[in-house]
């Protein structure tokens, strides 16, 4: 029971990663009619906005080290801990929450560019045109990151006081050792927040009204006098964003690689594959779905008797489902079938 | 005036043949002057092109945008090795094993894929490529050596080989009846098959299955109201194509006798069909141009390092030097990937139907309006 109760909860974060993205990509799919390769790489430069935050807050200069008195020792002191003491130190400490703030104006920017200057034009090209250029786009995007922040992964922690673990198990009833990481129960939290909102705004502005409609008849949205394209380039940054944030929460849980977009990107793929291509709803439950069956996988129990089934789960999930629901869990008819 | 035209036109297949053949074989002579003819790469050239042809049958004909063929190379490398330990040294059992193997995955893979068309089939393919990727890396560790990779080792039981003659000391080369597979001979034996394998590929496009095939790229619906059931064309070009994926591989591994994971990666398929796309979907030369083109240049990009950077801008002042060798140091070396994702999308976004479009634009210009 109390593993099964810790793999629902691991399941839960990485899930919320998995919904979160698909959610952007489905956003994207169903408005603009664009598959967007390059969507893992949003992803990835979210988590590097939490990499440059914390690098751009521990700018340090050399001091001499006082607490060492045998001999000269210097250290590395960040300006904010020399200009503002313990203050200093709690905002490098708390570099990833501030990071979100930073990370969603850059984020807007980084999708608005990449609509007005690449996607726009691929609107009415093939969607394997579409494909490849956006695989072009995301190598292009992840050669520049490694580029200038090297190939190792960048450990980035997250605030000291949700460090530790929090002890679930006792406080709903279970064992006291069914414990967890605070931070993943915050970027769970996080996730559901931030799904609550896109859906929230889908539906009750006249905005979302619009982009609803636009994803049910474009063309019938652009006949009734609206300039559905300049939405359609919010919507891309609304995506962007949201692929964003799911980035910079997960930087303190998997520590930033310039290839991580690509890893996530084709997982993201087969999650929205299976809850439904356009369906908001179906990817988020999709999401989830896969990241609780994937941690189920990987119980050593489960290992015992199918060995490396964690590694494959949700491929084999994405075939069955595939071959048995065409499409997909949540899909409606006439969403890209061509 | 289309391409595919052309092609159907071109009934003199035998003096096209004898052409290409003597451009293939004598490729160690026309390729000396730009320094790209040594056996090495000359031994890519014509790996690599055996694999774009056969992804060019899938994709080129039925349009079919398949993201995972690195697989079936990867399959044809661990065959072929496989069949170097365990059979003999001789290459002909290994690439033909790797191809029968590569055939079964590319059904196995096929048989589900090809239920879907368009964007799911793609990413179906992907995530069959993920799915034997990390399996190659994790659970399937006995049989591929996981990161290390499959290599070849003196207590090989190499059957057929004992049977004939005692193991030498140390490990012994592949060979083709006691021919060594490397240098030129290496690269002939590669030559002859890419020449066989282009033969095929010109028969399967001017073929009533070609035909078939193009017609299921221009409109499936069409094609399944006349009667035609259009997956087994679909399957059948999916293994073909799987299959000379899988030569290709196992010939990976007679020049080289290694086989690792990596191969099977995504960006491996990614650079495939960057080769295809880059020569020109559907056209017979297209794919072995653009295989020439990412080969040598991928050959060029990644040896140069700062300090060839330095000794090119040697006549600029020296103030720029180090803007300019900064600048131009993001392509080079290791930073080739970023070359080729940016010629990637430069050749979609400005000219999707690769440099043979590209030529045949240049030419119409001067006939058609002169």
């Amino acid at each position: 029971m109390d593993a099964i109760f810790i793999q629902l909860l691991n399941g839960l974060d990485k899930g919320g990663a998995y919904a979160l993205i698909a959610l952007g990509l489905t956003l994207t799919f169903g408005t603009l009619g664009v598959v967007n390769f390059a969507h893992g790489a949003l992803f990835m430069l979210g988590a590097f906005c939490a990499v440059t935050m914390q690098k751009l807050l521990t700018i340090s200069k050399t001091v001499k080290d006082t607490s060492i008195t045998f001999f000269d020792a210097y250290k590395e002191q960040p300006y904010l801990e020399i200009w503002w003491g313990d203050t200093g130190t709690m905002i490098i400490d708390y570099s990833v929450p501030i990071s979100i703030l930073f990370a969603i104006p850059v984020m807007l920017m980084i999708g608005i560019i990449m609509e007005r200057g690449l996607i726009r034009y691929f609107y009415r090209r093939t969607h394997a045109e579409q494909i490849l250029v956006t695989f072009g786009l995301a190598i292009v995007i992840q050669e520049i990151v490694r580029h200038f922040y090297g190939a190792n992964p960048i450990p980035t922690p997250a605030p000291d006081i949700v460090s530790g673990s929090a002890a679930i198990g006792s406080a709903i009833g279970l064992s006291d050792s069914v414990v967890y990481p605070w931070w993943r129960l915050i970027y769970f939290a996080f996730s559901m927040s931030i799904i609550g909102s896109v859906f929230a705004f889908l539906k009750y502005t006249t905005f979302g009204l619009v982009v609803r409609a636009g994803m049910a008849d474009r063309d019938m949205v652009g006949l009734l006098g609206i300039n559905i394209e300049r939405r359609f380039t919010i919507v891309f940054g609304m995506a962007s964003i949201v692929a964003g944030l799911a980035g910079v929460m997960y930087a303190p849980i998997l520590p930033p690689d310039y290839h991580m977009g690509m890893d996530f990107l084709v997982l993201s793929f087969v999650v929205v594959v299976v809850g439904g291509m356009g369906s908001l709803e179906g990817a988020v439950l999709a999401g989830f779905l896969l990241g609780v069956l994937q941690s189920f996988a990987a119980m050593n129990e489960i290992k015992a008797i199918l060995p490396g089934i964690d590694q494959i789960i949700i491929y084999l999930v994405a075939v069955v489902v595939l071959l048995t629901k065409p499409r997909g869990l949540m899909g409606r008819k006439g969403v890209f079938e061509d | 005036m289309s391409p595919d035209k052309k092609i159907l036109r071109l009934n003199n297949i035998w003096l096209t043949m004898l052409l290409f053949s003597l451009g293939v074989l004598t490729m160690p002579w026309w390729l000396e002057p730009i320094g790209a003819a040594y056996p090495d790469l000359l031994q890519k050239f014509a790996i690599f092109g055996i694999f774009a042809i056969g992804y060019n049958i899938l994709f080129g004909l039925t349009g079919y945008l398949s993201f995972g063929h690195a697989t079936f190379l990867g399959v044809g490398s661990y065959t072929a090795v496989w069949s170097f330990k365990l059979l003999s040294m001789n290459v002909l059992p290994a690439i033909v094993l790797s191809m029968l193997f590569a055939g079964f995955f590319a059904f196995l893979i096929g048989y589900v894929s090809l239920r879907r068309s368009g964007i799911y089939f793609s990413i179906l393919t992907l995530a069959f490529a993920q799915m034997s990727y990390n399996l190659a890396y994790s659970v399937l560790t006995p049989i591929t050596n996981g990161e290390t990779g499959l290599q070849l080792s003196k207590q090989d039981p190499r059957i057929f080989d004992r049977l004939f003659f005692e193991a030498g000391e140390g490990l012994p080369s592949t060979t083709l009846f006691g021919l060594d597979m490397n240098g030129y001979q290496g690269f002939y034996f590669c030559a002859v098959l890419l020449i066989i394998a282009f033969f095929i590929s010109l028969k399967i496009f001017n073929s009533p299955f070609g035909l078939s095939l193009r017609a299921i790229k221009s409109n499936q619906t069409r094609m399944s109201y006349t009667g035609y059931h259009t997956r087994p064309y679909l399957m059948a070009a999916f293994i073909i194509s799987g299959m000379y994926a899988g030569l290709a591989g196992g010939l990976l591994a007679v020049t080289d006798p290694l086989a690792g994971a990596e191969r099977m990666q995504w960006t491996a398929s990614g650079e495939v069909v960057l080769m295809t796309i880059l020569g020109g979907v559907g056209t017979l030369l297209g794919p072995l141009l653009g295989v020439g083109i990412i080969k040598y240049l991928e050959n060029i990009f990644s040896s140069v390092n700062s300090q060839t950077l330095h000794e090119f801008f040697a006549f600029l002042p020296d103030s720029i030097v180090t803007l300019v060798v900064n600048f131009t140091g993001l392509f080079v070396g290791e930073g080739w990937h970023l070359t080729l994702g940016l010629l990637f999308m430069i050749i979609v976004i400005f000219l999707p139907g690769g440099l043979m479009q590209g030529f045949e634009k240049i030419k119409n210009r001067f006939t058609d309006k002169a």
